[in-house]
């Protein structure tokens, strides 16, 4: 069962046509690359039809409903994690090539404070993408994260490194 | 012309160094952190590369670039579920496990 203040949150019919059509007009503009009237005329009309025959599909997503705080948020949280992944693959590329291969695996349990199932989709997913971790299992609030160089086996600490720098921005976007 | 080479050029660069991870690596889990790590960035590049250098494809490998950036910790994920639920050993260099106490939490 959803709580009260879980769906408050969440977009709803018309919030998720605003979204299906966003989607679908910027990606026809970035498939057809033009900005001749007839092609955009056409984007709008298609994309307005799917959005008003999809909106009902799409409810168990649970958007947020935007904000400018939230779109602030977000963007700065997509610079973020690009930094973050640039330093991944750094990370990664150096414990390949080292010789004496410095890698300490280990399987650690972290805690999320992150409420929605969005939300937590998106910590899982970044933090697949950043340095040296991967989200193998969810359940609840626990997030079980493989760490290739682990620096501690402690539940809250690991939680504060792998997740804090995520997770700050995350609660912001997500904040009912 | 030449920044998109160069661009390429990284790309295959990081795509090498993910290939060799996954030879060099012990275990299964190791080698799917070569895997999508190495590959995100490789991928990426390559395909933004061949974007600029040909200037009326860019928007459309923007957005395959961004589709595998959506995709990739999707596919790594589900593998890492699967071997982890399966069983599949880790390797000697392991130093915590805490999958046990994670399955503790399921059943209260």
């Amino acid at each position: 069962m959803r709580s009260f203040k879980d769906r408050k949150m969440r977009a709803g019919k018309n919030g998720n046509f605003f979204y299906l059509f966003g989607t679908l007009f910027v990606l026809w503009l970035f498939l057809t690359s033009s900005l001749k009237p007839a092609e955009i005329f056409a984007g709008v009309t298609v994309s307005l039809i799917l959005a008003l025959l999809l909106k009902g599909w799409y409810s168990n997503l649970g958007f947020p409903v935007l904000t400018p705080g939230r779109i602030c948020f977000s963007v700065i949280y997509i610079f973020v994690l690009f930094w973050e992944i640039i330093k991944a693959n750094f990370d990664v590329a150096y414990r390949v090539l080292h010789p004496k291969m410095p890698i300490k695996p280990g399987i650690v349990v972290i805690k999320t404070g992150l409420k929605s199932a969005m939300a937590k989709m998106f910590l899982a997913n970044s933090i697949t993408l950043t340095p040296g971790t991967f989200t193998l299992d969810i359940i609840d609030d626990n997030l079980l994260v493989h760490w290739i160089n682990v620096k501690t086996a402690d539940t809250t600490e690991a939680t504060e490194i792998i997740g804090g720098r995520f997770e700050r921005y995350l609660k912001r976007i997500f904040r009912p | 012309m030449l920044l998109g080479e160069i661009i390429t050029g990284i790309g295959v660069l990081f795509l090498f160094l993910g290939c060799l991870g996954i030879v060099r690596f012990p275990d299964v889990y190791n080698r799917l952190q070569a895997g999508t790590k190495c590959t995100t960035m490789g991928a990426f590049f390559t395909i933004v590369g061949v974007g600029i250098m040909e200037p009326s494809w860019i928007f459309k490998t923007l957005i395959i670039a961004v589709f595998i950036l959506l995709t990739n910790p999707i596919s790594a994920h589900a593998l890492g579920r699967a071997s982890c639920k399966t069983g599949v050993p880790l390797s000697d260099k392991t130093v915590v496990d805490k999958t046990k106490e994670f399955r503790e939490c399921e059943k209260v």
